[in-house]
This record gives structure tokens, C-alpha cells and sequence, in this order.
């Protein structure tokens, strides 16, 4: 392990982030609230950043360990400095909530244990809602397009690391320019939606938030009862489509870019999630009708809604934990599905649920013709099978957690739906479940145990489980190589 | 500048580390695991699929490059994917082409090809263990302005007049104009000055024209003469191209080669060497065929390691009278090697090849007259010495080199001016019009004349 350049990344990333806290300071400034509670933790950001940063190490390569390693470290070191601010300002008491806050902010879940968040200063709502903007994105993907990390590459596993999806990869040949280009196209859109809320007559900073919000897929919103609270039809249809539009593998807008339509028109993925979006708008629609006075209407709650929890975002327009249970079945299903490979969205991503259609319909295949030669096919390439046991591992794993998170979480007093839903949203980055934990609740209700864990849920989702997990193998802090014959335990 | 490798072997590796940290690279290549390991260590793209193929290029952006490499295993393929990318519009191709038979059309596949360049480093690597052969006091022998000047490695030995003598003394005392123009001391790159002393175990850089060269050798009495008889274990490409060189040289030559078919078709390609079938570890089979008398023995299997360990023991057969050269591929195994000094001389096919590019890559740079004639990577690609030929546009010719600014790590080794003669540059020295100049320099990006003076 080369910890001197994981504490070199880690600086860098610290540093960035006392940089992106420049932008809430400037609001904080804006409205005459006080600095403070941005100050102090910029202070503390540039001195750990810079003492950990100071000098570049001999050795700069990182190997997939190392790689991994940071990724996981420098997410939960960023969630404490930015739990700093909620802190200080005292608007959230408790120090685990404020760190269940700014979680559920940086990995874009949007689940939130305020009951009541209109009170909140300006600046906090502001530094709440912009957390999402910069973990939808990746905060490594933002350090690498602003600061080259390291002459002799490597790189690749930072970017795998932190990037999801089953096979992220480059879009240039240089990191640093992918970096560039991912990021111009998440401003860019982030901006548009700003402009289209604010011409439909939205506050600017109602605006931002909201865009915010569904740039990253993360679902805080500055309002008790979310984007409901202004009843507008416009807002609803403008923030339902550019989730779904942030909810898209952003590969393919580079593609779009440079006039590749053929690439975009065939890609597998997005006919599998506008077809997913689709029947489920379709059969919500339908078992709602009679909840609401027309047609029209169910069709928007139902679009907006299954836009909001397939990209796993978590805005609400309705309290639709008083829709029919089939509905919320699908609503239920559609979090763990989640949005495209290579977007800001979590869940378990669209591409792997069609790999692991297509596996499951080859492997029945292969028991009615034994000597049959499978080949499965995604996006016009045959899979090898190393991949395809990746992305089977990967589910497994990802159901494992979440039935070990869930029985820890049901030692709290609470119906089940409560608990599995907590569980689901948490871990596929979504934000609002069902009951107590539904659109319209919250999660202060939960025990300090329970938030950590939850939080730690929120990591495994957002950074699909391999980074999270590593930290508990104990080849990674042991120095020491292992003498004479390797336990199997530390392989 | 924006390149596409194709082929991700040893070396398509070796060119990607090359260029890599400087240039935009994409690097396509069949195998995926091939490609998966060298994106993950390159900040480089990586394409999966058949190089020569429309499509595969089209998505790996092919058009938009500036520089194609293709260095496949298969000639046919290198060859199809430079014709496919020229007709896509890149303006320079590079095919790697090792075939005999194709060898020798080379100007056709030139001209109605559009290759820009052909590169065979299997002959490439036979011409450098030629000239070790014909100069074998050193370790590595590199030649500048068509052989006018020669810039050999050598090891500085235990107990000979080398050891212990300052640079300052070693010229008056010698009499002879050569330049130490580089030293490598314990992994340590240093470019000497007067004052600089030298000691045994230092691998030391001399420019100087050919006879002069031999005159210093022979004061120093470590001189030997050019080989007459070359044993040559493992009857590949590079073995063939090399005997015919030596052949050619006069030389008697040896052949020995495990595979009694490979054999046979040398044999009847090469009428005049002596081919035998045996084992080239066998040190029955060396002491027959009279390793003791031999003047040289060169170990290029396709296997690194026998190479080595046969070089090993023909060296003590013959009681390290005979030059021993052993073609080493893996970079690994080549810095063992020669850190330790095992072996006389050791080639490496890939670096051959990657220095044949680099020079054309910095020749392709440079758009002005002053371009880059030759280019030799010495002490472990640490140090480059370049070669320029000084054209109109050089602003400093005619002043003396002692008023010259010069870069920190930088020397001027030797001028060939246009009569021939060679001057080993002093301060008093200076440029003259269409003299060429030979630089070593640490830094290795220097791709124009100009550039060698302080900013």
C-alpha cells in the first residue's frame, strides 16, 4: 500500500472541497447570515488538506487496493468535514445527525432526519442541497478535470472506484479531459434546468436546490413538502424529465456531442430504461386513476414519481404512501433497479439488471441444451464470462448487505415496511420511503446505531459496495507483509 | 498530439509508456486483457477489436489522429491497418513489418502504400549487435552522421587507468580527442564535467570518431580487435539478418538452433554459415564447436532467460575471452542484467524499435529544417543523445559555445562539420552552418535545436 499517496489524494480532495465551500459562503454572504459555520471548516479543510498535500510523494502509483482504498476513505473524510457546517450552525443538533445529513447529501440519497427544514439559514439549505451536486458527479471526477493527479497514471482505478456502473471507461484517451467533459456537460445541464424553473416562474434559489436536487439524484428539497409545495404542473414535467435525463449513462450526451447518433439510437440500456420507465408510468397510472379527478393528473403524479424514485432522486409531489399497495410495490422495485450505468443515479443500475436478464435467460437456456454455446451479448459485445460473474457477485453482495443492514435496523421498534424501505432507500440512494420513513417523514426517529448504519448503507450504494467493503479487509492496514504461509483470511 | 497504437504487445507497451505521459493515446488491440491492464497502468483510451478493421477505427476516433502505429504480431495486419487509417486521413503511418520477403519492397509499400514508415526491428537489433561485433571492447556502440562519430558505452574496470583519474587529467594525459559525455554511477545519471573523477563500476558515454576511439582503447590496452568468429545460438529473423551482415563482414559464422526444420531453411538461405542442430546450453556441444577459439557469442532465442544463462556459461567456457551478447526482452531482466554487469552486451528488440519511432516522432514534431536526424536513448532511456544538422534559422551558429547559455543537463558531444572533420567541442568552438551536432541531454523532450539554450 502506498499511503503516502493515498494521503496525498485524500489532501487534494480535501482542498477541493474547501474550495466548493466557497460557493455556499458567497449565499451565506448574499443573504447577511453569518459566515461562520462555512469559515471554520474551510480552515480546518485547508490545513488538513494542505499538511496531507504539502509535498508530492516519490512514488505516485496506486494500484487497484490503493485505489479503492481512497475512494472509500476520502468519501467518508469529505461526509465529516461537510457534516461541519449543520454543526456549527447548530440548526442540527446531534453530531450523528448532522454526519446521517451530510451522507445521505454527498452519495445524492436525499434522505433527511429534519422534520422541519423551511427554518434552516439560507446558506446550510444551500451547502445541504449543493453536496448532491458535487457527490452525483464523483468529488475524485471533479479533482482530476481541475488537477492532474499524477504523471504515471494508474489513475483508472480512482476513476472505476468512484464511477458507477459495471465497466466505466474513458471517453478521451486522457483522464483528466474524460474528467473535463463529464463535468461540462453535468454544468451545462444543471444550468438549463436553473433557467427553465426560473422562467416558470420558480425563486432562483428555490431554482437552484431543485436542480440541484435532480442533477445529482439526490432529492433534498428547501421545502417541507418538497416540490408538492408549489403544485405547479410546469415545475413537475420540467423536474420529472431532467431526472430522467440525469438518470442516463452521460456517455451517451458526449456521444450526442460529437454527432455519434448511431452509438446513442442502439444502446441497450436506454431502450431498457425508457421501456422500465414506461410500463411503470403506465401501470401506476392506472391504479391511481381514482384517486385523483383525471386522467391528466394521475399521468403526472405517476410520471413524476416514478422518474423521481427509478432515478433514485426522491423528490415528491404527493404523498404517494397513500397509493394503493401495488403501486408502491412497483415504486419499491423500481429503487432497487435504479438508473443508468455511468450516471448520477444509484440503485443497481439499469445495465446490470438487462446482464442479469440476459444471464439467467442463457443459463436457463444452457439446461435445455446442455452442449449449447452461450453467448451473451450487451450493447453489440459479447460478455465474457469474468464479467458476467461480476455483475452476478455484485447483486449477491448488494442483497447480502441489505439483508444484514435490515435485521439490524428491525431491533428498533418498528413495523417492517418502515424497515425494509429505510434499508432499500438507503442503500439505493434513493431518499424517501414508505410510512414513517414515506415522503412526507423523516428519519429522526431512528437510533443513533441505526443512522450510522444507514449512512454506511447510503457509502455501499453510492460507491457499489467493493470500496466500503474493502476498508474491512485487514490485508489493507496491515504494514507488515504476512510471514511464511498466507491464511486464507488475508488473501 | 494525438496517437493510436495498434497492438498492445511488448512493444505496443513499450511505446505506450513512452508516450503516454505527453501525447493523447488510444491503444486498440484484440485481446481484452491486454488492453484492460494497459489502460488501468496508462492514462491512455483503450479499444477492443481488430485494428485493421473500418469500424474498430472509426470508433477508436482513428481519423482524428495524427500518428497511426501498427505493431501486431502479423505483418498483413500492420500493413492493412496503415492503408485503412491513411485512407481515413492520418497523415503518418507506421507499420512494423519483419517478413524478409516483405523486406525488400519496402520502397514500393512506401510509395503506393502510404506507409511513412516501415520499421523491422528484428533488423534493426541485428545492425546494433553488428556494430558491438565489429567494436567489441563496448557494451553498445552507436554511430552519428553516416559513422562519422560513434558514441560507445563502456564499464570502467577495477584497477585500470580509468579508475580513480579526473576527466581534466584523462584528456591531457591521453592525448586523445574523445568526451566522456555522460556517466551512470549507482543508478545515478550524471552529466561530467572537468573536475568529475572517474571510478570502477561506472558505465561511462565516450563520443569520438571511429579511430580515435580504437587509439584511446588501445592506450588504455583494454582494446580488441573486430570479431572474426561469431557463434549464434537460435536461428530467428534477427538471426538471419544478423548473419548476412557478418557474412558480409567477412566473419565466419556459426549457427546452432534446437529445431532441425528452422535449421534447414537458414541453411538454404544462408549457404556460406555453418548451421548445427544442438542445444545452445550444452557445454559439450560449445567446446566442440571450439567456444574457446571464438571471438564472439550472441544468445537470441526467443527465450530471455536462456539467453542469459547461456551467455553466462559461454562466458566462462571461454574464460571471458570471448564477447558475449545476449538479446533480453523483458525490461525486468535487462536492468538486472546490466546493473550487474553479468553480460558484455545486451540488445533488446523492443527498445530498438521504440527509439526508431521516438526518432520519428520528434523529426514529425519539429516542422522547421533543424530536425531530428538521429535519436540514441542511453543509460536505461535516462539520457537522449540527439543529432541536428545546423540549418539558416539557427540563430546562435558563429558564436563561440563559451558565450552560449546552455541548458542545465545538457552537452554538445561532437560536431561533424560539412568536410568531415570532427571536432570535439571546447568553449572556443562554435555552430557552423550545416555542421551536424550531436546533444546529450537529460531532458527527453528536445525536438528542435533552438531549444537548447536557457529561457
Amino acid at each position: 500500500m502506498n499511503y503516502r499517496m493515498m494521503g496525498f489524494v485524500i489532501g487534494r480532495i480535501l482542498l477541493a472541497e474547501a474550495l466548493l465551500l466557497l460557493l455556499p459562503l458567497a449565499v451565506t454572504l448574499g443573504y447577511g447570515e453569518t459566515p461562520v459555520p462555512f469559515l471554520i471548516p474551510m480552515a480546518l479543510l485547508v490545513a488538513a488538506g494542505g499538511l496531507l498535500s504539502f509535498k508530492r510523494p516519490k512514488q505516485t502509483a496506486l494500484y487497484a487496493r490503493d485505489g479503492l482504498a481512497v475512494v472509500a476513505l476520502a468519501w467518508i473524510a469529505m461526509s465529516v468535514f461537510g457534516a461541519l457546517p449543520f454543526y456549527i450552525s447548530g440548526d442540527i443538533p446531534k453530531f450523528v445527525d448532522c454526519i446521517f445529513e451530510t451522507v445521505s447529501g454527498f452519495t445524492t440519497t436525499g434522505a433527511t432526519i429534519l422534520t422541519e427544514v423551511e427554518p434552516l439559514a439560507k446558506g446550510i439549505l444551500f451547502w445541504r442541497s449543493f453536496t448532491h451536486w458535487v457527490g452525483g458527479m464523483g468529488v475524485l471526477v471533479f479533482v482530476m478535470a481541475i488537477l492532474p493527479m499524477s504523471g504515471d497514471g494508474h489513475g483508472m482505478h480512482l476513476l472505476r472506484a468512484e464511477m458507477p456502473g459495471p465497466a466505466p471507461g474513458k471517453l478521451v484517451s486522457r483522464m483528466s479531459d474524460t474528467a473535463k467533459i463529464l463535468y461540462g456537460i453535468y454544468l451545462v445541464m444543471t444550468v438549463l434546468e436553473i433557467v427553465l424553473l426560473v422562467a416558470g416562474g420558480m425563486p432562483l434559489f428555490d431554482a437552484c436546490i431543485h436542480s440541484f436536487g435532480s442533477a445529482g439524484t439526490g432529492g433534498f428539497s428547501c421545502r417541507n413538502l418538497s416540490v408538492g409545495a408549489y403544485n405547479n404542473a410546469y415545475f413537475d414535467i420540467v423536474i420529472g424529465i431532467f431526472m430522467m435525463l440525469f438518470g442516463l449513462n452521460f456517455n451517451l450526451y458526449y456521444f450526442l456531442l460529437v454527432r455519434r447518433f448511431r452509438e446513442v439510437f442502439r444502446s441497450e440500456e436506454l431502450w431498457a430504461y425508457v421501456i422500465i420507465a414506461g410500463a411503470a408510468v403506465g401501470a401506476i397510472t392506472l391504479n391511481i386513476m381514482s384517486l385523483y379527478d383525471s386522467v391528466g393528473t394521475s399521468l403526472r403524479h405517476a410520471f413524476f414519481q416514478v422518474s423521481s424514485i427509478m432515478t433514485t432522486t426522491g423528490f415528491a409531489t404527493v404523498d404517494f404512501n397513500t397509493w394503493p399497495t401495488f403501486s408502491k410495490a412497483i415504486l419499491v422495485a423500481l429503487m432497487f433497479v435504479g438508473g443508468c450505468a455511468g450516471s448520477t443515479a444509484g440503485g443497481v443500475k439499469v445495465a446490470r439488471v438487462v446482464i442479469l436478464e440476459k444471464a439467467s435467460a442463457g443459463e436457463l437456456r444452457r439446461m435445455l441444451h446442455p452442449n449449447a454455446v452461450p453467448s451473451i451479448r450487451f450493447e453489440g459485445k459479447t460478455l465474457s464470462d469474468r464479467h458476467i460473474r461480476g455483475v452476478c457477485l455484485f447483486f449477491v453482495m448488494y442483497m447480502a448487505i441489505f439483508t444484514v443492514s435490515c435485521l439490524l435496523v428491525s431491533l428498533e421498534q418498528m413495523d417492517l415496511v418502515t424497515v425494509f424501505t429505510a434499508v432499500a432507500t438507503c442503500i439505493n440512494n434513493v431518499g424517501p420511503g414508505l410510512e414513517i420513513v414515506g415522503p412526507m417523514g423523516n428519519f429522526s426517529s431512528f437510533s443513533a446505531f441505526s443512522k450510522l448504519l444507514l449512512s454506511f448503507d447510503m457509502l455501499v450504494g453510492r460507491l457499489e459496495i467493493f470500496p466500503m467493503l474493502l476498508l474491512f479487509a485487514p490485508s489493507i492496514w496491515r504494514r507488515r507483509r504476512a510471514q511464511g504461509v498466507r491464511r486464507p483470511a488475508d488473501l | 498530439m494525438k496517437i493510436a497504437i495498434v497492438g498492445a504487445g511488448k512493444v505496443g507497451t513499450a511505446l505506450t509508456r513512452h508516450l503516454s505521459a505527453d501525447n493523447k493515446v488510444t491503444v486498440i488491440d484484440q485481446n481484452a486483457h491486454l488492453v484492460d491492464n494497459i489502460i488501468n497502468v496508462y492514462d491512455v483510451m483503450g479499444v477492443c477489436g481488430n485494428g485493421a478493421s473500418y469500424d474498430v477505427q472509426k470508433e477508436a476516433d482513428v481519423q482524428h489522429t495524427d500518428l497511426l502505429i501498427a505493431t501486431t504480431s502479423s505483418d498483413e495486419i500492420n500493413i492493412l491497418t496503415c492503408l485503412v487509417a491513411k485512407k481515413l486521413g492520418v497523415r503518418h503511418t507506421i507499420a512494423r513489418v519483419r517478413n524478409p520477403e516483405y523486406g525488400r519492397q519496402l520502397r514500393f509499400m512506401r510509395g503506393e502504400l502510404g506507409l511513412s514508415m516501415s520499421i523491422n526491428p528484428e533488423q534493426a537489433t541485428a545492425r546494433e549487435i553488428a556494430r558491438v561485433l565489429r567494436f567489441p571492447t563496448a557494451m553498445k556502440l552507436e554511430s552519428f552522421s553516416k559513422g562519422r562519430l560513434e558514441l560507445v558505452e563502456y564499464r570502467v574496470a577495477e584497477r585500470t587507468a580509468l579508475d580513480g583519474t579526473r576527466l581534466s587529467e584523462l584528456y591531457r594525459n591521453f592525448k586523445v580527442r574523445v568526451l566522456i559525455c555522460a556517466v551512470a554511477r549507482q543508478g545515478e545519471t550524471i552529466i561530467p564535467s572537468g573536475d568529475f573523477t572517474l571510478r570502477a563500476g561506472d558505465k561511462i558515454y565516450l563520443t569520438a570518431a571511429p579511430r580515435e576511439l580504437e587509439k584511446f582503447f588501445r592506450q588504455l590496452g583494454v582494446f580488441r580487435a573486430k570479431a572474426s568468429s561469431v557463434i549464434i545460438v537460435g536461428a530467428s529473423k534477427i538471426c538471419y539478418y544478423l548473419a548476412s551482415e557478418l557474412l558480409d563482414m567477412g566473419m565466419s559464422v556459426k549457427i546452432i538452433d534446437q529445431d532441425e526444420r528452422r535449421c534447414v531453411a537458414i541453411s538454404e538461405k544462408l549457404p556460406r554459415a555453418l548451421v548445427i542442430v544442438g542445444d545452445g546450453t550444452d557445454s559439450e556441444l560449445l567446446s566442440e564447436e571450439g567456444i574457446g577459439q571464438t571471438d564472439a557469442f550472441v544468445a537470441i532465442t526467443g527465450l530471455d532467460e536462456a539467453n542469459i544463462l547461456m551467455s553466462l556459461n559461454a562466458a566462462r567456457m571461454s574464460g571471458d575471452c570471448c564477447k558475449v551478447v545476449a538479446k533480453i526482452n523483458r525490461k525486468a531482466l535487462l536492468e538486472l542484467v546490466s546493473d550487474e554487469s553479468l553480460i558484455d552486451s545486451v540488445v533488446s528488440t523492443g527498445s530498438v524499435t521504440v527509439e526508431l519511432i521516438l526518432q520519428y516522432i520528434r523529426a514529425m514534431k519539429n516542422a522547421s529544417a533543424s530536425k531530428v536526424k538521429t535519436l540514441h536513448r542511453i543509460v536505461d532511456e535516462k539520457v537522449e543523445a540527439l543529432e541536428f544538422t545546423v540549418t539558416a534559422d539557427i540563430p546562435f551558429a558563429g558564436i563561440p559555445l563559451r558565450e552560449l547559455n546552455l541548458k542545465r543537463g545538457l552537452l554538445l558531444a561532437g560536431i561533424v562539420r560539412q568536410n568531415g572533420q570532427i571536432v570535439i567541442p571546447s568553449g572556443e568552438d562554435a555552430l557552423h552552418l550545416h555542421d551536424d551536432v550531436i546533444v546529450v541531454t537529460t531532458d527527453t523532450q528536445l525536438d528542435d535545436l533552438r531549444d537548447i539554450l536557457q529561457e
